[in-house]
């Protein structure tokens, strides 16, 4: 009984933390709707700085100065952030603010390397909290019940901050419709500015109180930002009690789901986000949003099959491209392979989200079926090649069915969240089923058949399905179905009310965008000769994201380019720096405020921006807030 | 025509267009330096820069030394070395760059386990020899080995072998784990239970925490394990979830008056960072620079600290000392030929800081070993003390179990 009741402050110690960083994060996407991958960022930086700070100058004023100065000087920097990047990007499409915030991260991951070395540093202990108290007979750290006292006392401030001020009155106001706040005529710009640092300040104070219990180092922020995402979303996005209740839930299971299950950590908090999802749909105090009055641009036109010369001058650069093999070494045309599978898995990603509106954080689930399905099928049925990769894609095919059927009840960011908990609980089942998947040591010896041994030959199975898949699923944009898929999208109620039901429409399309990605997971064991739980990981997923939104999300194959640009890119720079986070980070950030559109949607750039510029709504189709 | 159309006819176009000139792109990269011998080298230089950094400039001092003394052969010695970002796929890739584009004769480098099986399974196919520095699964040379790969550090089982015979000698009856949950931290358990039930047979195991690695919930665990009363904790955390775990189990008391054995945990990477909270009396495996007075290890603390101005840690002699096996193999094979490289390569000795070792033939396994003592603080840091070196030729299993283990070839 003691040691329960040690166990349960324990877990609401952890809670708090928790809940400092998940409240910020919540804060800022209720209002401005910005998917923050950076808040983890904030947070490490939090750190890094209340490191410095508290370093320099010792004594209780030193550390809880340092603390809090720490939280304002990265805040301060927030704000800074706001203003020249993510403010240039309110009237892109609204997931393009996600690839801003991801290369925010990967510069930040490699600054902090730079500036406080590689080495992980230790904080001080609170001064006249270093030690425990005695409560029942065991020992509880006397820094936990403080922060047990803080969370509470965070959450009561950012309470009377928001019922009890006009600024709070006007956040609540904008978290429930922000279209009708600024139709009243209030300053969004500076809103937003304040909000985002409010938001920046509470996660880095949540990354800074945590110098006394953790070693500041620069996986922080990715170690943060999974585990804070799923708080917000299981609390309901915007809402900061559901955020505090969902913090309270996580650590608690957490600390006595391990009394059972020792390992149960690995996947936990993916669990509890996919019931809470499956139950209900808008997390744990969420709402549904207020459907979104934005129509379908009227001047929009919806894009068209290729004309014939374009046709012939597609044909022609695939012809180009096959060339390469005669004149390229064969480093660069497994690069090259390398480049055409993830224009695939980019292209599969991009039909449900830009056809469907379904942006999933999730897609690399269906890579990482396919890859383990063929080599599955190759080293327990002992099949060639070809019909592994067939054995892949039913895999995928079998997975994004179970999977999609769940998720295509959901819509806007619980949609996409619930793609990251079914992506997470397929990852930690090749990663702990050591047994058949090897774990994390993964399958090996996973090589081509004779065939398609030389690098030239694998190019060009390569090459063959990345045509056919693009060809496929441009089919599929412009045939009855599709139309429908794009139907369901632009007005579900205007669909259902012409018979046209969202759900089986869209679960079709993502099983079989499951299905395409798998088949890149497949050729991808064969290019590798192995696979890994990381092709299953979130890492995968995200560049998924990246190069679907650098492609442009607006457009129909704008993730081929997307693919083919940040493939070779992160390549090339890999094996020219040690940097390369860094210098990836920093082009991302370049491309995103030079073609807010993306790379394919150059073109369409000038003709809706007019329009934009009167609504500053968002693009109606395809924001991860989308109308239910 | 619609404008929507022309945005996706030009994307389709733009992006094989895309393909052709970041190709071109690649192509223009890397371009061949005048070099006698190449050696290709990969590690996770942005995912573990603490250890990485001091990993590179051990290699870079060994290649600077073996240059200023006449290369290999009068040839000069080139390494090109290579960022993985922690990922077998990108080690892949490297490894492929460097083996085609560059010319390298020799594969050398790695830290995590995945990427340390994926560069032997590379080798293995491309027939191209690959030395391991720091992977520490079994399976790269036994279950998993093959004729091109070498490795450098001791093994886990190595590792746990040493710390199971200093166990043994404890009184402790009572046990209970702590280890990251992925197969290094299973295999490492899993071995030292095994190790330590051979020698003491009356030892039962109360208690396992498996927290996910780099994500470790530390005062849960430290609390369940408490819990449980074991007389003794085999650790097998390191890096900041071991800082996080030292921290809450200092402040809840659940070391007092326990006998914990820990992997790795005196090595300088993961014992400094603890500071004046380090540990004591922890029975560890690791790397006392301060206190190491041989003739080679002076040189080599001499060399390395007039250079960098810093002391080494254990990733600078895994580099040094990984370099000069390079080196070494080289020398002898005096060829580029993979077989001659091979055959060169078994029971080839070659000189470290920590004393003379040698790749067995039998599973290309070096016999380089570790420092095992117990954990103090001493000015504000930690260190190890009553510690001796231990050969990793005397904590093998016999040929007889390794050659069972090995696939045939």
């Amino acid at each position: 009984m003691d040691f329960v009741f040690a166990q349960f402050l324990t877990g609401l110690a952890g809670a708090a933390s928790l809940f400092l960083v998940a409240s910020g994060l919540s804060i800022i996407f209720g209002v401005t709707r910005v998917v923050n991958f950076a808040h983890g960022a904030f947070a490490m930086l939090g750190a890094y700085v209340a490191y410095t700070l508290t370093a320099r100058f010792s004594g209780p004023f030193g550390f809880w100065g340092g603390i809090l100065g720490a939280s304002v000087l990265v805040a301060l920097f927030g704000a800074v952030i706001e203003m020249a990047l993510l403010r240039r990007l309110y009237r892109a499409p609204e997931l393009f603010q996600l690839l801003a915030t991801f290369g925010l991260t990967l510069v930040f991951e490699d600054l902090v390397v730079l500036v406080w070395g590689p080495d992980d540093l230790l904080g001080p202990r609170a001064p006249g909290l270093a030690g425990a108290v005695e409560l029942f007979g065991q020992a509880v750290p006397s820094y936990d019940l403080l922060l047990i006292a803080l969370g509470p006392i965070a959450f009561g401030l950012l309470w009377l901050l928001f019922h009890r001020t006009r600024f709070g009155v006007l956040v609540r106001a904008a978290t429930q419709d922000r279209e009708m706040v600024a139709a009243l005529g209030v300053d969004g710009r500076w809103l937003f500015t304040a909000v985002f640092t409010l938001g920046v300040f509470m996660a880095a104070f949540g990354g800074a109180v945590q110098l006394p219990r953790d070693a500041v180092n620069h996986t922080i922020d990715l170690r943060l930002i999974v585990d804070v995402f799923v708080v917000v979303v299981i609390g309901g996005l915007g809402s900061v009690g559901g955020a505090f209740v969902a913090s309270v839930l996580v650590s608690e299971l957490d600390a006595f789901g391990i009394l059972v299950l020792p390992g149960v950590s690995l996947v936990l908090v993916f669990v509890v986000m996919a019931l809470v999802l499956v139950v209900r749909p808008f997390g744990l105090f969420g709402r549904a949003e207020a459907p979104s009055r934005a129509v379908p641009e009227p001047g929009r036109k919806p894009p068209a099959p290729l004309s014939a010369p374009a046709r012939l001058a597609v044909a022609a650069l695939v012809a180009a491209t096959a060339t390469v093999p005669l004149w390229a070494g064969d480093y660069l045309v497994t690069v090259g392979s390398e480049i055409l599978i993830v224009a695939i898995f980019a292209a599969s990603l991009q039909f449900i989200m830009s056809a469907g509106a379904m942006v999933s954080f999730g897609h690399a689930a269906y890579f990482g079926l396919g890859a383990y399905g063929a080599a599955l099928a190759v080293k327990l049925l002992g099949l060639p090649m070809l019909p592994a990769l067939a054995c892949g894609m039913l895999l995928a095919l079998a997975g994004a069915a179970l999977f999609g059927w769940f998720c295509v009840r959901l819509s806007g960011v619980y949609f996409a969240m619930l793609t990251l908990a079914f992506a997470q609980i397929a990852w930690s089942v090749a990663f702990g089923w050591t047994g058949v998947t090897g774990g994390d040591n993964g399958l090996l010896g996973l090589w081509p058949d004779g065939w398609a041994a030389s690098p030239r030959a694998f190019f060009w199975l390569c090459l063959a399905a990345a045509a056919a898949s693009v060809a496929l699923i441009r089919a599929l944009v412009f045939s009855p179905f599709g139309l429908g898929l794009r139907a369901v999208r632009d007005s579900a109620l205007r669909a259902e009310a012409l018979g046209l039901g969202r759900a089986p429409v869209q679960w079709a399309a993502f099983a079989l965008a499951g299905t395409v990605a798998g088949l890149a997971g497949g050729l991808f064991v064969f290019l590798k000769g192995s696979v890994f739980p990381d092709s299953l990981g979130i890492g995968t997923s995200v560049d998924g994201l990246v190069m679907v939104l650098l492609g442009g999300i607006g457009t129909v194959s704008g993730g081929v380019v997307g693919a083919v640009v940040y493939k070779a890119l992160s390549v090339w720079l890999i094996s020219q720096t040690d940097h390369s986070k860094l210098a990836l980070g920093l082009v991302i950030l370049a491309l995103v405020l030079l073609f807010p559109a993306g790379l394919g949607g150059l073109a369409s750039r000038l003709a809706p921006r007019r329009r934009r510029a009167a609504a500053p709504a968002v693009h109606p189709a395809v924001g991860v807030g989308g109308a239910p | 025509m619609t404008g929507r159309a022309r945005v996706s006819r030009r994307a389709s176009a733009a992006g094989l267009g895309a393909l052709a000139v970041g190709l071109g792109w690649l192509g223009t990269a890397g371009a061949a330096l005048a070099a006698d011998i190449k050696v290709g080298e990969i590690n996770s230089y942005s995912a573990l820069p603490s250890f990485t950094e001091p990993y590179r400039k051990g290699w870079q001092l060994a290649v600077d030394e073996i240059n200023a003394h006449g290369g290999i052969g009068g040839k000069t010695l080139v390494v090109v070395s290579r960022d993985d970002a922690g990922k077998p796929g990108e080690a892949l890739t490297a490894a492929n760059e460097l083996v085609s584009r560059e010319g390298v004769v020799l594969l050398a480098g790695g830290f995590f386990s995945n990427v340390g099986l994926a560069l032997g399974d590379f080798a293995k196919q491309h027939r191209i020899v690959y030395v391991a520095g720091e992977p520490l699964t079994d399976a790269l040379v036994w279950s998993a080995g093959n004729r091109y790969t070498f490795r450098l550090r001791p093994s886990n089982y190595m590792q746990a072998a040493m710390l199971a015979e200093e166990a043994a000698k404890l009184p402790a009856k009572t046990w209970a784990s702590i280890a990251p949950n992925y197969e290094y931290g299973q295999s490492a358990v899993a071995v030292f239970k095994k190790l330590l039930s051979a020698r003491r047979p009356d030892v039962t195991w109360v208690a396992e925490q498996w927290p996910t690695q780099g994500k470790i919930d530390a005062g849960p665990v430290a609390q369940a394990i408490a819990a449980a009363k074991p007389d003794a904790i085999l650790n097998v955390e390191f890096g900041p979830d071991l800082v996080k775990l030292v921290r809450e189990g200092d402040t809840r008391g659940l070391f007092k008056g326990r006998s914990v054995v820990s992997f790795l945990t005196g090595e300088p990477e993961y014992l400094d960072p603890l500071k004046d909270e380090a540990p004591e009396g922890w029975i560890v495996t690791g790397y006392p620079w301060q206190a190491i007075h041989t003739p080679a290890h002076d040189a080599f603390l001499k060399a390395y600290q007039d250079r960098y101005h810093d002391h080494p840690r254990l990733g600078s002699v895994v580099g040094y000392a990984l370099i000069q096996a390079v080196a070494g193999i080289l020398r002898k094979a005096d060829s580029t030929d993979p077989e001659t490289i091979v055959a060169a390569a078994e029971g080839l000795g070659f000189d470290t800081p920590f004393g003379p070792a040698s790749f067995r033939a039998i599973d290309h396994q070096s016999t380089l070993g570790a420092f095992v003592g117990t954990t103090a603080r001493r000015d504000g840091a930690g260190v190890m003390e009553n510690f001796r070196y231990v050969d990793g030729a005397a904590v093998l299993p016999p040929d007889a179990d390794v050659k069972a283990l090995r696939p045939k070839e």
